[in-house]
């Protein structure tokens, strides 16, 4: 079995993180945002997993399944203001929640 | 050695000033909710108890070793190692002050509360009148000049409130305004004054100041030159004479016996005191008293000239006031104190007498002031037109009246007095002329003759009248006789006057001095002959450019409008923006520009939001990396 080099892990992490950094900036759809950020969380797991079978530790995996739990609840509390925010805007485009200007 | 009590030890003196105070407080604080009799009677009452401690304390300066007596209170405060005190200090000058202002001011509050029965703010009023003796009798009290100052200040203040009294017309307002800010100007000088000369003596006490600088002073010093200047400033001021004399005929617009009380009687005439007061620092500086002097002829030479065509009964009044302070000036100038503060005694009897009696006179004909629609009172109102004439041949300073002595007796020092001379004489006779000639003007006018507006059938003005009588008759005997009361002010005053040299004087001196009023009389007897024997057709007053000139005052409103109002206003136009507020503004953009260029970042817009965050992410990474390497 060839070990992947770590270089070509970051490298697919790094493109991953900014395809879903990108989405989160110019996406006005709030779903697609929380996917984007999906995206995101999942790169950083990439580059965990890479790290830590470079390293032949098991740390990397540990963090892993920790972010996969932290994806999951912010994928509840984000639907949940999902919901929400259509029923009260009847839109999901997240430029119209500029009133608090803050 | 000097009595001096505590406030235990003579709570008479202590306690003189402070009931019209208690009255005034009352009044302005239950204002409308009391009725027409207990305001009157608050009022009447405090400055009665007042005169009576006046009265009380007079007596009992009669058995001083000194007959000096003063009163500490408490302590003010003090400056460096000055200190100084709410104290009161009560001599021969001070006493004459004191009657006068509680005397005369219990007479003039008497006829007020029934001058000013029907009006509706008549508790303010009183209110104000009552705080106006208050701080008159604080400023002739004073022991010492910040006292003073503070009486000084506060008989401007309530100058002002009363003649601004009718606040809902703007003449009135803008009279009030004027007087005060004219006064002020005099004032700022006098402030000055006191302050150069508590850095040049140390001490503030009148007492002490007149002392040390007669000890520490030659004559002619020219610290005691400055100063006596600037207190000249605020006695000019507050005593209408040249150049500051413009605010007086205006004033006239506050009732009748606020004029009486307070533009004839009483603080008109505090510039005159102060100068007595300080007399020891005046006769240190020759020439401020050669000032004073000439300041005093010319006043009253101009004010008479004015007196002679004016069309309002009080202004005539008004100029002659001025004139007649003019006098006492004149009188200071030569260095005759006694005769300065002995006209200005008996000019507050009289003139008060002239001015409610034209009050009386005014309020009966319905607030008709204009000389020329007069005429023929004399048959209506037999008791006002006997005793105006009683006012009038004092003011004219007939044989045997108390204006008589008070005049002659300044006339007859000018002469010889080393500060003032022939040439001033010639001023003072050629002005008792002209206070006879526009005197018989104006008694002519407004009460021979035939009346020469309608009369208002089914008046009952007759009950008002006999309403405010009681005071006029008091003033119409105090001016025919007060020239009885011997005033011995040798203590107050440190003599000169040994300096005078009566026998190189001509012999003709007093028979011109006696026969100049006669003069005066028998000339307008027959040139005013037409407003005498007038039958009630309208008299024309003469519109030439002259007469408009003298009318208004000789030309120093437009003078003073041109020279100073406008362009000050011109100033203020043009400087609507402040230059220096400008600068200042200049921080406030710098930071509205910051707070503009923050607040827009901060729109609420996630995305930009998520943005910025990752632009801070790469250029700390930029900045790590860069550092590390």
């Amino acid at each position: 079995m060839t070990a992947i080099p770590l270089e070509h892990v970051l490298i697919f992490a790094s493109i991953l993180f900014s395809i879903g950094f990108i989405g989160v900036i110019v996406r006005k759809n709030t779903l697609f945002m929380l996917m984007s950020l999906e995206v995101m969380l999942n790169s950083v797991g990439v580059a965990f997993i890479g790290a830590g079978s470079a390293w032949q530790q098991a740390d990397g995996q540990v963090m892993f399944i920790l972010i996969l739990t932290l994806a999951a609840a912010e994928v509840a509390v984000g639907l949940a203001l999902l919901i929400q925010m259509h029923q009260r805007f009847q839109s999901l485009n997240i430029d119209k929640l500029n009133k608090m200007r803050g | 050695m000097i009595n001096s009590y505590s406030f235990f030890e003579s709570p008479i003196l202590a306690l003189l000033p402070f009931y019209p105070l208690l009255s005034f407080l009352l009044l302005i604080t239950f204002a409308k909710r009391l009725s027409w009799s207990q305001a009157s009677f608050l009022s009447i009452g405090a400055i009665g108890l007042s005169a009576l401690s006046s009265a009380v304390m007079v007596y009992q300066l009669q058995d001083q070793d000194f007959q000096i007596i003063t009163v500490t209170l408490w302590s003010w405060f003090s400056v460096g190692n000055a200190q100084v005190n709410v104290s009161f200090y009560l001599d021969a000058l001070s006493s004459v002050m004191m009657m006068v202002v509680s005397g005369v001011g219990l007479l003039i509050h008497i006829y007020a509360a029934a001058y000013m029965k029907t009006d509706e703010n008549f508790s303010r009023f009183m209110a104000y009148m009552n705080l106006f003796i208050v701080a008159m009798l604080i400023l002739v009290l004073a022991d010492n000049l910040v006292l003073l100052y503070l009486g000084w200040e506060g008989v401007g203040l309530c100058s002002f409130l009363l003649i601004g009294f009718w606040y809902q017309e703007k003449a009135n307002v803008l009279a009030a305004r004027k007087a005060f800010i004219v006064t002020r100007i005099g004032d700022t000088a006098m402030a000055i004054g006191l302050f150069m000369l508590f850095s040049a003596l140390g001490v503030l006490n009148i007492v002490d100041v007149n002392q040390m600088a007669q000890n520490s002073w030659q004559v002619g010093n020219e610290s005691a030159y400055w100063i006596a200047l600037l207190l000249l400033g605020g006695a000019v001021g507050k005593s209408a004479q040249l150049p500051l004399q413009t605010w007086l005929p205006d004033a006239m617009a506050g009732p009748t016996p606020v004029s009486a009380l307070i533009h004839a009687a009483t603080m008109v005439t505090a510039g005159v005191y102060l100068i007595a007061r300080m007399n020891g620092l005046f006769l240190l500086a020759p020439e401020v008293m050669q000032y004073v002097a000439w300041l005093g002829a010319f006043t009253l030479l101009l004010a008479g000239v004015a007196a002679l065509v004016q069309t309002d009964i009080k202004r005539v009044l008004a100029y002659s006031t001025m004139s007649q302070i003019g006098y006492m000036m004149l009188a200071l100038g030569a260095g005759a104190w006694s005769a300065g503060v002995f006209h200005l005694m008996t000019h507050a009897f009289f003139k008060a007498l002239l001015f409610l009696t034209a009050g009386s006179v005014i309020l009966a004909l319905h607030h008709q002031q204009n000389l020329f629609k007069m005429g023929g009172l004399s048959k209506r109102f037999p008791i006002e037109t006997g005793l105006f004439f009683i006012g009038l041949i004092c003011l004219v300073a007939l044989p045997g009246t108390s204006g008589f002595f008070s005049k002659e007796a300044i006339i007859a020092e000018l002469w010889s007095s080393p500060t003032a001379g022939a040439g001033l004489w010639w001023c003072a006779i050629i002005g008792a002329l002209l206070t006879s000639i526009y005197s018989c003007r104006l008694f002519f006018l407004a009460f021979l003759g035939q009346n020469r507006e309608e009369m208002h059938k089914n008046d009952s003005v007759g009950d008002e009248l006999s309403r405010l009588r009681l005071p006029l008759i008091f003033l119409a005997v105090l001016s025919l006789f007060g020239g009885l009361i011997s005033l011995d002010l040798s203590s107050v005053f440190i003599a000169n006057t040994s300096i005078i040299e009566h026998s190189k004087e001509p012999s003709w001196l007093h028979p011109v001095a006696i026969t100049t009023p006669f003069i005066g009389i028998v000339f307008s007897w027959f040139y005013f002959k037409q407003y005498r024997r007038n039958t009630g057709k309208p008299i024309v007053e003469s519109q030439t450019a002259f007469v408009k000139f003298c009318r208004n005052g000789l030309g120093f409103d437009t003078l003073y409008y041109s020279c100073l109002v406008r362009p000050y206003c011109w100033l203020a136009k043009v400087n609507r923006l402040d230059i220096i507020d400008q600068i200042i503004m200049l921080n406030a953009w710098y930071i509205t520009l910051w707070h503009d260029a923050l607040s827009a970042l901060q729109n609420g817009k996630l995305r930009w939001y998520a943005a910025a965050l990752g632009l801070g992410v790469v250029c700390l990474a930029g900045v790590l990396i860069g550092g590390n390497s």
